[in-house]
């Protein structure tokens, strides 16, 4: 029971850490109608920036806040640089585009940073377990990030909802000819909000730097994961992407402690041996790939947003 | 097809002469590098020739391809580990195997469109990089050596670095003849219908769902064979060569050589190969004269230059090697080819 509470809680926490990268990509698809693959790098670059950051002032606050300031410029000169020029073209070119900017960022971390994987402490007001409920402990880190991603989604909620910079963006993605004929500066809308993008995705980086490693690629395959979930919840809504974020979240940590065991139980501990790592990797994929074959647009269509 | 001497039809009879002669040129110089990389090239732009049919002729943006590579691979090294050596088992297996996932894939992935179908696609070849990082008995994450290349009972052997070449070269030309059979024909041409507006073609009574899953599956089919050829040719398979990177390299292929034309793969896979090969050593040469130390290190960062590169072609180039030939075909004198693609 108290495995599965904390099982249940590191999928919250990871699916939270999600749902910051999705809802950038989300935005981004949403409102500039672009698909971005160079995501992941600046996921990568935040985690990368707070390492150094941390290393040099010695606060993992401070680090982290000019780490976060240090990916929204990267995000707006990227946007500025190239995104900007591949509005309104065709998905495959934004793929192959955005492709080229990931081997670019690679390499130039490499060229930064060198080649071997840089480690950022857990801080030490932060590293020691709490008790959250009778003789549950819990890691203090894991929560500070359940906190911090949940007051950012209601911040991104109060912002897209609630203000006339969300609404703008809102107006943005339904007509952008409409918004910009009515006197906004359309261009420095969509750099600010490529900008936010850029930050959500470097703050998960930076966040998950203390749990696993900061090394070259790591943006890669949770970039695909972030992929999924905007799918899953229907391009460019960012409700959808939260649901979508926590239901993968907790499908993928819950599926790889207890399938397994599930598995043995059903088909024999000698055939589950070999097919539980697979299918535990898998279940996600399978989860939407059935999504999309009953509902080609996801579950919360752009349209119904 | 024009079919009158133009400057872009005689890079392509250049280009299949040095494909057919290189072994001899290797045999004169004892260069056997050289053959290596040329297998690898044909064997790559066979499956950037199969991607080409669905992506560039049938506009199905399929993020996957790399998974038919995997597939036909592993079902080669696999059988080899279980003691069935015969190329006449193992290669219409892999390409069994492909048919039927890229059956499946298809079926499911072809009811979206769009980016979803871009995501989907990519799903699945994900379900595969999993399955064989999983698969313990043979190898999971590390992969699983080829014991033996594919016997062909004295009749071909493979292990002879020329003959495989041919091989490899002759599946090439099968696949680019195949191509360009099917897209003269009635099946090509709604095919290529579809992509300019699937929903008129359906308006004047093609099912096009049925056009769309053949050609896949066909697509997957030639990739999966030259999945087989890989794993002969490394000797191994991994699941690394199923990760999404590897199927953004296959569409990068496509699209640098130029979509939907015949010979575009074949010029992308060798274009892309060269500069993996040969980028590093030309970036060394010109740092040389400012940093004469740091030469051989700028070297290795060569992807700092193929990245830009790559966003470069794909904001003002679009037709890709195949389209600067055509327009440098119109503006050389004594040309008859006017303008297409």
């Amino acid at each position: 029971m108290t495995l599965f509470i904390e099982q249940c809680l590191n999928g919250l926490q990871f699916g939270l850490l999600l749902f910051l990268l999705a809802a950038g990509l989300t935005l981004v698809f949403g409102i500039m109608d672009l698909v971005n693959l160079a995501h992941g790098s600046l996921y990568m670059l935040g985690a990368y920036f707070a390492a150094t950051f941390t290393a040099v002032t010695g606060s993992f606050l401070l680090g982290a806040g000019l780490a976060i300031a240090a990916t929204l410029l990267v995000g707006m000169l990227v946007e500025v640089v190239a995104m900007r020029r591949l509005y309104g073209r065709d998905h495959l070119d934004h793929v192959l585009g955005t492709f080229g900017l990931i081997l670019f960022f690679d390499e130039l971390v490499r060229l930064v940073w060198g080649p071997e994987g840089r480690s950022l402490p857990v801080p030490s007001w932060l590293n020691q377990s709490i008790q959250i409920l009778p003789g549950i402990q819990y890691s203090a880190y894991r929560l500070a990030i359940i906190v911090v991603t949940l007051a950012v989604a209601a911040f991104l909620y109060v912002l897209v909802m609630r203000t006339r910079l969300g609404m703008l963006i809102r107006a943005g993605a339904t007509n952008r000819e409409m918004v910009g004929a009515l006197g906004v500066n359309i261009k420095l809308l969509y750099t600010l909000v490529f900008g936010l993008g850029a930050a959500l995705a470097g703050l998960a980086g930076l966040m998950q730097a203390p749990i696993l490693t900061v090394q070259i690629g790591m943006g890669e395959n949770i970039l695909i994961l972030a992929f999924v979930i905007t799918v899953i919840g229907g391009i460019g809504s960012i409700r959808g992407a939260f649901v979508a974020a926590l239901l993968v979240g907790f499908i993928d940590t819950l599926g790889r402690a207890f399938f397994p065991g599930f598995l043995a139980d059903l088909l024999g501990r000698q055939a589950a041996s070999t097919a539980a790592p697979a299918l535990s990797s898998m279940l996600i994929y399978i989860l939407m790939a059935v999504i999309l074959v009953a509902k080609p647009q996801g579950l919360f269509p752009a349209s119904s947003r | 097809m024009s079919r009158s001497f133009t400057f872009r039809n005689g890079v392509i009879a250049a280009l299949l002469l040095v494909l057919i002669l290189l072994p001899a040129y290797v045999m004169l110089t004892g260069d056997r590098f050289l053959l290596t990389l040329f297998t690898r090239i044909v064997i790559l732009a066979m499956a950037a020739v199969s991607l080409n049919l669905i992506l560039g002729y049938g506009g199905m943006m399929s993020f996957g391809h790399a998974a038919y590579l995997g597939i036909g691979g592993y079902t080669a090294a696999i059988l080899c580990f279980e003691g069935i050596q015969s190329g006449f088992v193992q290669w219409p297996a892999a390409i069994a195997v492909s048919a039927l996932f890229a059956l499946v894939v298809g079926a499911l992935s072809l009811r979206t469109r769009g980016v979803y179908f871009i995501m989907i696609t990519l799903a699945f070849a994900q379900m595969a990089y999993y399955l064989a990082s999983g698969m313990a008995r043979y190898g999971g994450d590390d992969g699983l050596a080829m014991e033996s290349r594919s016997q062909f009972a004295g009749l071909l052997n493979l292990s002879n670095k020329t003959t495989f070449y041919y091989v490899c070269l002759a599946l090439l030309f099968a696949s680019l003849f195949l191509v360009w059979r099917m897209t003269n024909s009635r099946f090509g041409l709604v095919l290529q219908g579809v992509r300019s507006n699937e929903t008129r073609m359906r308006a004047i009574g093609f099912p096009t769902f049925r056009y769309k899953l053949a050609a896949f599956v066909i697509a997957g089919v030639m990739c999966g064979l030259s999945g087989a050829l890989i794993a002969n040719h490394t000797d191994f398979v991994s699941p690394a060569m199923m990760f999404w990177t590897r199927s953004g390299d296959l569409m990068v292929m496509v699209v640098l050589g130029g979509m939907g034309t015949l010979f575009g793969p074949v010029f992308g896979a060798l274009a892309l190969l060269f500069l993996e090969q040969f980028l590093p050593a030309m970036i060394s040469a010109m740092v040389r004269p400012f940093n004469p130390a740091g030469a051989a290190k700028a070297g290795e960062y060569w992807q700092i230059v193929l990245g830009p590169l790559l966003l470069i072609i794909v904001l003002f180039a679009r037709g890709g090697i195949d389209g600067l030939l055509g327009t440098l075909s119109r503006h050389l004198p004594g040309s008859s080819e006017r303008g297409h693609g």
